[in-house]
């Protein structure tokens, strides 16, 4: 309760990002919104290529109420690090460098800067809102794009049914940096992503928050079921709300029993050609996921 | 941390290209620097990380894990209002493409030295200028240099103009790779006291501040784009009257001036000119006297910007030359050298109608000698205007090649 009390104050009431174009449902307007209240005005914000800054950024309607900037594609961590050198030497006080990459710009193209970002141990915040696939450009596949989906690029026919490799496990790629702050979170469990941001701003060095934002031009959702689809990820297990902070991971929710895989995924149409072979690929690979983060975590045998 | 100040070195110190640049750069007090090692650029920025490790230079100096690194953390640093280094060549060069219209774009006043270096396939380290005159319309100020006191000069004075209020846009220093960036030199060494006097920190009120939150980078649809790109070419065009001006008060203050964007030797009534760029130009000076004391008309235009480009000032040079030969060290495949294609189109609205010789030699780092630029300016004598494809030669190449 104290630490609700505690983080009720410090959410503000200021819009940091509003009158922007985002689709209505978007979860990565809803990721950057909630983000910024936390953070406040005093924050430089990055936003590379993609949905937020295609959406935020059209001269003259400009929807960030902090400093705000479009870096490269490629390039969010390391503008981030030049703004932070330079924070450094103008000597500025009481600040946050934030950054918001969609899921293709952090673990594809984005992946080598915000590499050698952790590797020097930048003082900032990278959140990586993830609709899991290069929505921007219309629905084609990323590095993070999950084992069976339907995109552009990875469509259904004769010979392929979707996306076919798994999804790149970023969180843990990031972890192995030894990274200062590392989370996952969901725009469903806003309490949860709202601590993990105040989190990531009181930590001294560099934070990585992975945060699940669906999508549903994407996904094949109404815009009405974003927090519903989302939450549905954590409950069936498919996206685990997890921490590393210090050498130690922890995962922060588990679902006492997993909700069917195959419905949550029949609730989205990226999904629906999906059949009984493939939602235990997916099962098995939930699993093998889970059984190696709580190893990681230092957990006992598995629950289910 | 406070760094003392130097004084000006009572001597001339004995350093290469490259040391003069991170001399220039040290003295211009940048707040960032961020870097990636390429051949032959590295020295520059071992020197910088040196002087930094020894308290002698206080920056931010940033390990970035690629070239597109080091220049968009320049641009993040820049946004901020910070002063920004870097330095690159080559393949290093390339890999910033998209940086390098963003940074110009964004008008974002970076000074930047390139190692002059030839470009893969096939690899070579060696030195040309295929890599800077790739990215000609890239929209940077393009400086090359002819020597080392000239390289540590023009970093100093390459602030001066990017920061100007009318221009705020980016400068590239060119060295020649290898030939000025590993030969030595004495170099007068000024003191930083007089350096700061020069070059005040720089302020812009372009830029995010915790005081006036802004936005930048950001996106103009078709109703909009055009006026900033109109915008954009307009600065440039003004680093012409702004570099001409901080180049004179250079010279006021450190008693050395390097003349403009163009210099011209010995061009006055001369028959043939040769027309070159960066360090290859001694040589050629050196031919023109010896030319010229045996009764042949010839002279020389060295350019030392290629953006903006001085187009009258070339014309002018240019005017009483029966012939015109661009000696440079690069080629657009399927047409000519890139610097010949320019000064061909300024001459072509000129009322001289001089033959026009195109000579793309140095490739690679091959050897320029005396003899090759000799014949250069045999060839020219005898020129005739020639039809389009016959106007290019490949200086000294085996002919069974």
């Amino acid at each position: 309760m104290a630490e609700a009390a505690r983080l009720k104050l410090a959410l503000s009431d200021d819009e940091l990002f509003l009158g922007h174009k985002a689709c209505a449902g978007c979860g990565g307007s809803l990721a950057v919104r909630l983000a910024l209240k936390v953070l406040g005005e005093r924050t430089f914000a990055v936003l590379p290529a993609g949905c937020m800054s295609a959406v935020g950024f059209l001269y003259p309607q400009l929807a960030f109420g902090c400093n705000a900037i479009i870096s490269t594609f490629a390039g969010t961590a390391s503008m981030m690090s030049g703004i932070a050198a330079a924070a450094r030497a103008l000597k500025l006080r009481d600040y946050h460098v934030v950054g918001f990459a969609g899921d293709g710009g952090t673990a594809d193209i984005g992946l080598q800067a915000l590499s050698g970002a952790i590797d020097r141990r930048e003082n900032f915040i990278y959140i990586c809102y993830d609709n899991e696939a290069y929505m921007n450009t219309g629905v084609q596949k990323s590095g993070l794009t999950p084992f069976g989906a339907r995109t552009t690029t990875s469509p259904v026919g004769r010979q392929a049914a979707g996306a076919r490799s798994r999804k790149k496990d970023i969180f843990e790629i990031v972890a192995a940096h030894g990274i200062d702050y590392a989370a996952t979170a969901s725009v469903a469990h806003a309490h949860d992503f709202i601590r993990k941001v105040e989190r990531a701003r009181t930590t001294v060095g560099t934070s990585f928050l992975h945060v699940l934002a669906p999508c549903p031009t994407g996904w094949g959702i109404e815009t009405s079921e974003t927090l519903e689809v989302a939450r549905g990820a954590v409950d069936c297990g498919v996206w685990i709300l997890a921490e590393y902070e210090a050498g130690h991971y922890r995962i922060n929710k588990t679902p006492r029993r997993f909700k069917p895989v195959a419905d949550h995924l029949a609730t989205q149409k990226r999904f629906a050609h999906l059949g009984k072979a493939d939602v235990a690929v997916i099962e098995k690979e939930r699993d093998s996921r889970w059984a190696r983060l709580r190893r990681l975590a230092g957990e006992a045998s598995a629950r289910r | 941390m406070s760094v003392e100040a130097t004084a000006r070195q009572p001597q001339p110190l004995f350093i290469s290209g490259n040391e003069a640049v991170a001399w220039g750069a040290r003295l211009a007090r940048p707040h960032v620097i961020a870097a990636y090692p390429i051949t032959p650029q590295t020295v520059v920025i071992e020197r910088l990380a040196e002087w930094v490790a020894e308290g002698k230079l206080d920056t931010e100096f940033l390990h970035v894990e690629s070239e597109h690194s080091a220049l968009s953390a320049c641009m993040g640093a820049s946004a901020l209002g910070a002063r920004t280094f870097t330095a690159t060549s080559s393949q290093g060069l390339l890999y910033m493409a998209e940086c390098l219209q963003y940074a110009s774009g964004g008008r974002f006043p970076i000074v930047m030295m390139n190692a002059n270096r030839a470009l893969a396939l096939p690899w070579n380290i060696y030195g040309d200028q295929q890599d800077s005159l790739a990215v000609l319309s890239s929209g940077w100020i393009q400086i090359y240099i002819e020597d080392a006191q000239e390289a540590l000069d023009m970093t100093i004075q390459g602030f001066a103009i990017a920061e100007h209020a009318e221009v705020l846009t980016p400068v590239m220093l060119n060295l020649d790779g290898f030939v000025l960036t590993h030969t030595y030199e004495p170099v007068d060494v000024p003191a930083q006291a007089d350096v700061d006097a020069f070059l005040p920190p720089f302020r812009t009120p372009s830029k995010m501040s915790l005081e006036a939150p802004t936005s930048m980078g950001f996106t103009a649809g078709p109703a909009h784009y055009t006026e900033f790109k109109v915008q954009q070419h307009r600065a440039i065009l003004r680093a012409e009257r702004v570099a001409s001006d901080v180049d004179q008060e250079f010279g006021r203050r450190f008693g050395r001036s390097y003349g403009g964007a163009v210099v011209p030797y010995r061009c006055e009534g001369a028959d043939v000119v040769l027309v070159t760029l960066g360090s290859v130009a001694g040589i050629v000076r050196e031919t023109v006297d010896r030319l010229r004391a045996r009764g042949v008309a010839a002279g020389m235009l060295k350019l030392r910007f290629m953006r903006p480009f001085p187009e009258r000032e070339i014309v002018q040079a240019l005017s009483t030359a029966r012939s015109v030969g661009v000696l440079e060290k690069d080629v657009s495949f399927g047409h000519q050298g890139a610097v010949f294609s320019e000064v061909a189109s300024a001459l072509a609205g000129s009322a001289a109608r001089p033959a026009l010789l195109n000579f793309v030699a140095g490739l690679g780092g091959r050897d320029i000698s005396r003899d090759d630029v000799e014949q250069m300016f045999a060839e020219l004598q005898g020129a005739t205007v020639q039809p389009l494809r016959e106007r290019v030669r490949f200086v000294g190449v085996n002919s069974n090649g």
